[in-house]
Formats: C-alpha cells, sequence, structure tokens
C-alpha cells in the first residue's frame, strides 16, 4: 500500500444522478436522526460506481454535502478504505490478489501476464478498457491465486486462464466468474475426496451395515430438561463491584 | 465511589474516573501522548499502558475505566501497578515503536526542550535503535500562516484533529490514509479557518505542529517566563510572555479555569511582532505640520503653553481600548484637577452608564457561568469574533446537551447551530413573544449576552434597556442568578468605568469630542478608533504609530501590556494584575509616570509618587480593585433601573463591534502576522461570496 492522493486530473463537476439521490436518499433515512453520516460508505461506493469505478474530488465533495458533514471526515473515508479508487481506472478493473496464499499458489506469474496484457500497475490501458492493482487478501483462499474483475470473483488461475479471460473481456464476451478449473465453488478439485463410501448413504443414512448410529435421530428428538434446570446458575456478581446495579 | 489499589496504595475515586485519573489521584505518574484532558479519548497512542492484576496482558489506562477493573479472587479491591517491571518493558516497547519512525532531528526541532517525546524517551526510551530499515518519510502540509509542519515527526496521536473537531469546532483537520500511510492534513490542504487554531501548537505532544511565526526564534531555555494577562479582548485570559532579553518572543497560554481553560486565541499568541514594529519610543512635537523629534520637557511644555490657554470647557480626555486601570485613574486626577468633564472611554459611541450600576456594564454570571446556563440568548454580538475563547466555551457548553442558543443580530458562523430570531432591535423588543422565549423561560438559569455592538449606537441606550427588560421578562435575573451579561470587546472598557471615566455634568462625549469644533485640546490615552476633527490640538499617549499618532500633535510614548504592572478589569468585573515582562522601548515610559511627570509641569502635581502610591490612592477610591483575581458581584437592581429607562430603538439591524477579528488593536495592526492572517481569511471570505 503506499499514499493516497486525489487524481492530479479531476472532472470539473459532480452530481448524483436523479435515481442514485433517491437511493442515496433512502440509505440516509435507514439510520437515526442526526446520524445520516452513517451512510458515508454506501453513497461513496454508488458514487463511484457512477463515476466508472472512481471517486473524483467532486464526488468526494457532493457525498460531504449530502450528508452535512466536513469535507475532511469524507476525505478520511475515502482514503482509509482501498476499495474506493482515488484515480480513473479501466472498464475493467483486475484487482490481483498478491498475499501470501496467492503468492505461493503462482500470483507472481499472474502479475506478469497482466504486465504483458495490461500495462504497469495502476496504469490504464490507452483506450480505458483495462487496469490492474495488487491487492491483499480477498479472502478466497482456497481458490488461489485469484482476482477481482470488476464485481466477480476469477479463481483458481493459472496464466494461461488469465490471459483467455482478460482477452475474453477485451472481446467483449463475459466469462464465467468463480472457479476455472473443474470444481464447484471451494470443494476438491475432481470431485468429493472424503465420504466417498455409498455405504454411508445407503438405507436413508440409517447406516444399516455398520450396526447403529451413535446417535439416531429419535434421540435427538426427545424432549431434554427443561433450560432453565440444565443450564447453570447465573454467576453471582464479583464482590467488590459496586457498580453493579443488582448490589443494593 | 470505586476502591482500587494502585501501587500498593489503597484510594477511593468516583465510578467514572479512567483507571489514568485514578493513578493521577493516587499520585502516580503515567505518561501519555494522545491523552489529553479536555479532548475525547483516542487511545491511540498506548504510552500510558499500567498492569491490571489478572489482566493477560498491559491495558491502556486512559481509555479504561476503573469500573471496568475485577476484582481480586476474594473480594479484594482491584490492583493496578505503574511501576512494575511489565509496565516498564510495555512503555518502552510502544517507544521504541513510535521512535521507530520518527526522525532524529532535535537540534533542529522547535519543540526541542519542551517536547514530550523528548521528556518521555529519557525514561523509556533506549540508546539504540534494532529498525535498519528506512525510516517513513511525509510531505510537509500547508495548514496557514501560523502553523508549520513537519510531518516526518507526526506520532500520529490526532489531539489536533480532535481539538479541531471538538473544542475549536472547526473540523477541518483530519487524518488520511491508514496504517503507516496516515497523515494529518486539512482537505487539500487549505489554510485552517479557526481563530484558536495557535493551540494545536501547544498540544502537539511533538514537533510535528510548531508556530510559524516563531519558528526557530529561540530555544525554550533561554527565554524569561512572566505570568500575566492578555488585552486583545475584554477576557483577559491568562498568558505567559516568554522574553529574551528585551524583546517578546512569544506568548502562551496558562491554565486559568475560570477564563480560558488552557486556550488562547491566535490574536493573543501570535501579536508579538506587533509588539515590535511600529513602536513609539521618543516624544514627537508637530511643528510646521510635520512631526519631529522632541525631548520630553519639550512636548510637556508645549502642552503646559496650551492648556494655559485653553479654557476647561474646550479640553477633553479620551481612554482607548488597551489603557490600564492605574493610567486611567491618573488621567481622571488629573482631568479634575484641570476642571476639566469631558472624560470618555467610550471610542465606540457605546452608552454604558456606570451611574445605572455595575451590573448594567458587566459579563454578570461570569464565563464559568456559561458551564452552569441552560439557555442562551446572544443579542448584537459575534461572540467568535470578539471573544474566541468565550465562543469556545459556550460551544463547550453546548456539547454537554440540551442548550438551545438564540441569536438576535448578525448571522454568522458560531460553531454551533442556533436559532435566528432576527437581525434588529424590533426583534429584541417582540422576544417575549418570540417562540424561542419559552427555551428561555423553562430554563433555570437562562443567560442573555448582549455585545458590545448593541450599545454602540445612537439608539445604544434604549437597545440596551429592551435588553434588559428582555433579561428580566425571561427570568434571567434573578435570586442566585445574573445572567445579564454584557460581553465587551475592549480591555480596558470595564475598568474605565469602573473608575467612572465617563462626562461629567455638562461634559461631552467621546463622539461629542472627535467632532468637528467641540475641543481645542484633546488628551489621548491609545486611542485609536475614532478620528478627532481637525482643528483640536491632540495630544496622545500611545505605544504605536497608528491612526492615533498620525493625528497627534503631540506624542508620548508609552508602555505596552507586556511591559508594565497594571491592573485590568475584564468583561466579567474580575480584576486582575498584568506583569512586567519586559521594558517600553527607547524613551518610552509607563503610562501613568508620563501623566504623574506631566501633571508636574501642569502645576497640578498628582498626589503619588510611585505605582504604589498610585494604587493606595486607587484602591481608597474604589476598593473593589484590591481584590485581584476576583470579581465583585454587582447588584442586579441596576438591570431594573436600566429596563425602566425605555427609550425609542431604531429600527437598525445589530453588528457585531468587531469587523475584522485580527485588525482591532494598533498593536494587531502593526503585526505582519496578523495582517497575513487577515488576508487569508479575508480571500476566504471572498471565495465563499463568489460561489
Amino acid at each position: 500500500m503506499s499514499v493516497r492522493r486525489l487524481a492530479e486530473k479531476q472532472p470539473a463537476s459532480f452530481a448524483f444522478t436523479p435515481a442514485n439521490l433517491a437511493w442515496a436518499k433512502a440509505q440516509i433515512a435507514k439510520y437515526p436522526e442526526g446520524r445520516q453520516q452513517s451512510a458515508v460508505i454506501p453513497i461513496l461506493w454508488r458514487a463511484q460506481e457512477q463515476c466508472g469505478g472512481w471517486l473524483p474530488q467532486k464526488a468526494i465533495e457532493a457525498t460531504a454535502e449530502l450528508l452535512g458533514m466536513a469535507k475532511i471526515r469524507v476525505l478520511e473515508v475515502a482514503t482509509f478504505y482501498t476499495m474506493f479508487n482515488l484515480a480513473p481506472v479501466g472498464r475493467f478493473h483486475v484487482q490481483l490478489c498478491g498475499t501470501t496464499p496467492c503468492m505461493l499458489r503462482g500470483a507472481d506469474d499472474l502479475k506478469k501476464v497482466c504486465r504483458r496484457m495490461i500495462g504497469e500497475e495502476n496504469e490504464v490501458t490507452a483506450d480505458g478498457t483495462f487496469s490492474w492493482i495488487e491487492v491483499e487478501c480477498l479472502g478466497a483462499c482456497v481458490n488461489a491465486p485469484m482476482a477481482q474483475i470488476n464485481a466477480d470473483y476469477y479463481e483458481d488461475l493459472t496464466p494461461d486462464i488469465l490471459t483467455r479471460i482478460i482477452n475474453d473481456f477485451s472481446l467483449g464476451k463475459t466469462p464465467n466468474p468463480g472457479p476455472q478449473i473443474d470444481r464447484i465453488n471451494s470443494a476438491p478439485i475432481g470431485g468429493p475426496t472424503t465420504l466417498t463410501d455409498p455405504s454411508l448413504f445407503a438405507a436413508n443414512g440409517k447406516g444399516a451395515e455398520r450396526g447403529t448410529v451413535s446417535h439416531p435421530d429419535n434421540d435427538a428428538k426427545k424432549p431434554g430438561e427443561a433450560a432453565n434446570l440444565r443450564d447453570a446458575p447465573m454467576p453471582k456478581a464479583p464482590e467488590g463491584d459496586v457498580t453493579d446495579p443488582r448490589r443494593k | 465511589m470505586t476502591r482500587l489499589i494502585v501501587d500498593s496504595k489503597e484510594i477511593d475515586v468516583p465510578p467514572e474516573y479512567t483507571l489514568l485519573q485514578a493513578c493521577e489521584a493516587a499520585g502516580a505518574e503515567i505518561p501519555r501522548f494522545c491523552f489529553h484532558e479536555r479532548l475525547s479519548i483516542a487511545g491511540n497512542c498506548r504510552m500510558c499502558l499500567v498492569e491490571l492484576v489478572g489482566s493477560p496482558k498491559p491495558v491502556a489506562s486512559c481509555a479504561w475505566g476503573v469500573r471496568d477493573c475485577r476484582p481480586g479472587p476474594k473480594g479484594e479491591p482491584p490492583e493496578v501497578r505503574t511501576r512494575s517491571p511489565m509496565v516498564r518493558k510495555a512503555r518502552e516497547g510502544v517507544m521504541e515503536f513510535l521512535l521507530i519512525n520518527h526522525p532524529l532531528d532535535c537540534p533542529i526541532c522547535d519543540q526541542g526542550g519542551e517536547c514530550d517525546l523528548q521528556d518521555q524517551s529519557m525514561a523509556y526510551g533506549i540508546d539504540s535503535t534494532r529498525f535498519i530499515e528506512n525510516k517513513r518519510a511525509v510531505e510537509d502540509k500547508y495548514l496557514g500562516p501560523l502553523v508549520k509542519t513537519s510531518m516526518n515527526r507526526c506520532i500520529q496521536c490526532t489531539r489536533c484533529v480532535r481539538f479541531a473537531t471538538e473544542v475549536a469546532g472547526v473540523p477541518e483537520l483530519g487524518a488520511t490514509g491508514r496504517g503507516e500511510d496516515m497523515e494529518i492534513t486539512t482537505y487539500l490542504e487549505t489554510a485552517m479557518r479557526s481563530e484558536l487554531q495557535g493551540n494545536v501548537v501547544d498540544i502537539c505532544p511533538v514537533g510535528a505542529l510548531t508556530s510559524k511565526p516563531y519558528a526557530f526564534a529561540a530555544r525554550p531555555w533561554e527565554l524569561n517566563k512572566t505570568e500575566t494577562i492578555d488585552v486583545m479582548d475584554a477576557l483577559g485570559c491568562a498568558i505567559r510572555v516568554d522574553t529574551r532579553g528585551r524583546e517578546v518572543m512569544r506568548i502562551l497560554p496558562r491554565v486559568n479555569e475560570d477564563i480560558n481553560e488552557e486556550w488562547i486565541s491566535d490574536k493573543t499568541r501570535h501579536v508579538v511582532d506587533g509588539l515590535r514594529t511600529q513602536r513609539l519610543d521618543q516624544p514627537y512635537l508637530r511643528d510646521n505640520g510635520r512631526l519631529r523629534l522632541a525631548s520630553w520637557s519639550e512636548a510637556f511644555h508645549a502642552i503646559a503653553a496650551k492648556v494655559a490657554k485653553t479654557s476647561p470647557k474646550r479640553i477633553g480626555a479620551i481612554v482607548g481600548d488597551l489603557a490600564a486601570v492605574e493610567e486611567i485613574f491618573a488621567l481622571k486626577d488629573l482631568m479634575t484637577r484641570l476642571q476639566v468633564a469631558n472624560l470618555d472611554c467610550r471610542q465606540d459611541g457605546s452608552s454604558f452608564d456606570p451611574a445605572w450600576g455595575r451590573a448594567t456594564y458587566l459579563f454578570n454570571a461570569g464565563i464559568p457561568g456559561i458551564d452552569a446556563a441552560d439557555a442562551l440568548l446572544i443579542v448584537g454580538s459575534n461572540p467568535r469574533k470578539e471573544a474566541a475563547i468565550l465562543n469556545a466555551r459556550i460551544r463547550k457548553r453546548w456539547r454537554a446537551g440540551k442548550f438551545p442558543i438564540g441569536v438576535i443580530g448578525p448571522k454568522a458562523e458560531l460553531t454551533y447551530p442556533y436559532d435566528y430570531l432576527g437581525a434588529g432591535p424590533e426583534t429584541l423588543a417582540a422576544i417575549t413573544r418570540h417562540s424561542f422565549a419559552d427555551a428561555l423561560r423553562k430554563a433555570e438559569r437562562p443567560m442573555v449576552i448582549v455585545g458590545a455592538g448593541a450599545f454602540a449606537r445612537g439608539d445604544g441606550a434604549a437597545v440596551a434597556s429592551l435588553a434588559a427588560k428582555a433579561a428580566l421578562e425571561l427570568g434571567a435575573v434573578k435570586e442566585g442568578w445574573n445572567g445579564y451579561c454584557v460581553l465587551h470587546s475592549a480591555a480596558a472598557r470595564v475598568g474605565a468605568l469602573d473608575v467612572g471615566f465617563v462626562p461629567g455634568s455638562g461634559g461631552l462625549t467621546a463622539r461629542q469630542m472627535a467632532a468637528y469644533g467641540t475641543l481645542d485640546l484633546a488628551f489621548l490615552l491609545g486611542v485609536d478608533e475614532i478620528e478627532i476633527a481637525p482643528g483640536a490640538f491632540v495630544i496622545y499617549i500611545g505605544t504605536h504609530g497608528d491612526r492615533g499618532a498620525s493625528r497627534a500633535d503631540v506624542i508620548l510614548p508609552g508602555a505596552a501590556y507586556p511591559e508594565k504592572s497594571a491592573i485590568y478589569v475584564n468583561t466579567e468585573g474580575r480584576v486582575q494584575m498584568a506583569t512586567r515582562a519586559s521594558f517600553p522601548p527607547g524613551d518610552a515610559r509607563e503610562d501613568w509616570a508620563i501623566l504623574r511627570a506631566l501633571s508636574d509641569v501642569l502645576k497640578h502635581r498628582l498626589p503619588y509618587d510611585s505605582l504604589r502610591a498610585l494604587r493606595q490612592e486607587l484602591f481608597k477610591s474604589y476598593p473593589h480593585l484590591m481584590r485581584i483575581g476576583e470579581i465583585t458581584p454587582a447588584d442586579p437592581a441596576g438591570i431594573r433601573k436600566l429596563a425602566a429607562l425605555d427609550g425609542n430603538a431604531e429600527k437598525a439591524p445589530f453588528t457585531s463591534i468587531v469587523d475584522d477579528f485580527y485588525l482591532t488593536n494598533p498593536i494587531t495592526r502593526a503585526s505582519a502576522v496578523m495582517a497575513e492572517c487577515s488576508v487569508v481569511a479575508q480571500g476566504r471570505a471572498a471565495a465563499t461570496a463568489a460561489e
């Protein structure tokens, strides 16, 4: 991560579209009177979407105006969260995870692909189609390495697959998001590796061939003791705690 | 009360205390950077770690309440250790992390010698570093003409951010970015707008924010420190004047809970260079239309010759905004001996009259009274400009909650929201029928602040009567509470009114004296805000070559407020004594001594040869001035008398007496720093108007 500043070239003005403004008002209405600034992150996010994936200075100011906040307070939020881009991004913004699991699984090779096909990090291609950035963990480590392109995760990448995906985007196609190899979500590659014995699932789960199951369903359905009898009594307040309202 | 053991000493503290407060109550010293008594708790510097017995790790004492502590297994009180090896190791660890990115530039840092980080690293620092990587580098920010930044030194305590947001009420500082890249800045590096911004320099525990005008001027250990009071507004804030040799180097606040807590305004702090420039250090005499240097006796004899030729009816004396009680008393004494009745201390043309009683011109509730008040009506005043510290106090009260504020007069940004009731006297006259009046009536201790601007108009007396009537009808004046508060803007005003420096019977007011053809001879004691019409022979006793001096025929150089021991009475009626920190320049003398010497030449010798003797005379006539640091409460009957006065108030809207916060008196007008602040503020006003 590095110091984040507003972009040097800024559009002259910004105004929420009527639809976005109505949506923003609805967000503000979720919070009690005087707490409207709680809506700052969703509204900034919507402003970023409206501006094509980044936040111009005027959008930050418009948000501050809308929420009755000091501009610096909104700037603090916008610079704190890396999900807010302060400089223009491409139509397809590739956020490539470079944190340890992805790195161990070959994220460095993916970076080379991005450099070759898109250019340097944080730079937008001349036609404005692509940009890429290395980000910290996006939480899809099981399917490492991965990248987020706009709103979708593309997982289990290899240099070839990423090349194909970027090519598809530039041809106007939308590749399927999710794992790019033979698996469902984060399930094991090539199908299940445990609990594969079909007998486990025979006889409607009763496990007839291996004797009785330790906890048959019937047991579980029996009523137990009432909760107040089963639970431990409420712990006493520690002595000497004069602030405890239960003490006289 | 909650019992706990601090360093094997058992103490009893209120349950709302934090551990840090409890430890201090037990006499243990807790180091800290981010914690500040008057700001909200941030808990981010971690320097105040203490050991809480039973807790697996040290806790930040500033953010840990005593009611959150667990008692021991046998019910013994919770135990805190502030000097254990664990605490020491924890603090050393914190210090090492803080110093990782802190530059080793103490020799060229203005904070050196009075730096919290420096001091605490003496106790908890280690003499070498284990950090071999590059230090963080942060761009310096522009924060305006008063605050210099050196952001490499910042330890992100966020005290400045909290001060700007909470105390100053101008949320313009913030911390952008995160983690190692966090930076303190204003929005896009615009200049700060607060009149209290100088205080961020004081609260910065390191040298990240330092004073721009004072940059590289002196080291703290080479300065003589004199505790005195300020005269830039009528509050009389407690200040410390630091001098090197005879030069005033800087002005810092002192703690006075009753007036300024520990803040001072930028005008108070940065007027320093105004004390050096444009000074009158020699008597001058006008010859053939040009001022020329003269000796004291030459000047005195020129005055004596003029006085001898002039009838007392054609002589007048006016007292300016910065004069101390002693010289006002001496001038009044001298004028009485010359049988002059044309005396006035109200160069702004305001209509205060000591004959109505002291309560009609004092801030009766006192500044701490703001904390006690529960509803406020501001009439004809912009407290942010007239008394920035008082405005911060109002804001503090507003932040505490349940404090309706109404304003009649100029609509200004006051750093707190208010109900705008109207612009002029007709709103004030009808205030009891206004919906806001209910809020005041319901309040137990309502407060009515009337600005000097409401009095300084032709119909000032009628307005004063209206304000008094409103205060009475709204229940602001009752047994045990006097909420009728006059906010003056001139430090000399209340003192001069207390000694009765107002026209005697048949005497002329300041406005009349300034008019053409009324006077032949005028004594001006630091009068720079009104222009005496051509014709009169003007004697100016003052400190700066300002408007008054350029009009004068004789200039007698006097002493500015850090250069004399003098009594001032602030807007509450609190009598305070300023101490001499340096000496008047050149041939300039203390004002009372000038008047004493002049009286000799005029053959009306004043009967005191020393300041002590003068004060004895003064105290004999006005015993309440003897009680230094105290307020002698005024009899509220005066307010009833004033309310009964009536009169016809005009329709003109109220204006604030202070137009430009930074340029209100000759000292500020001589200051280049104040001029720059004024330009920045005006540029901003113009930019706002253009939008």
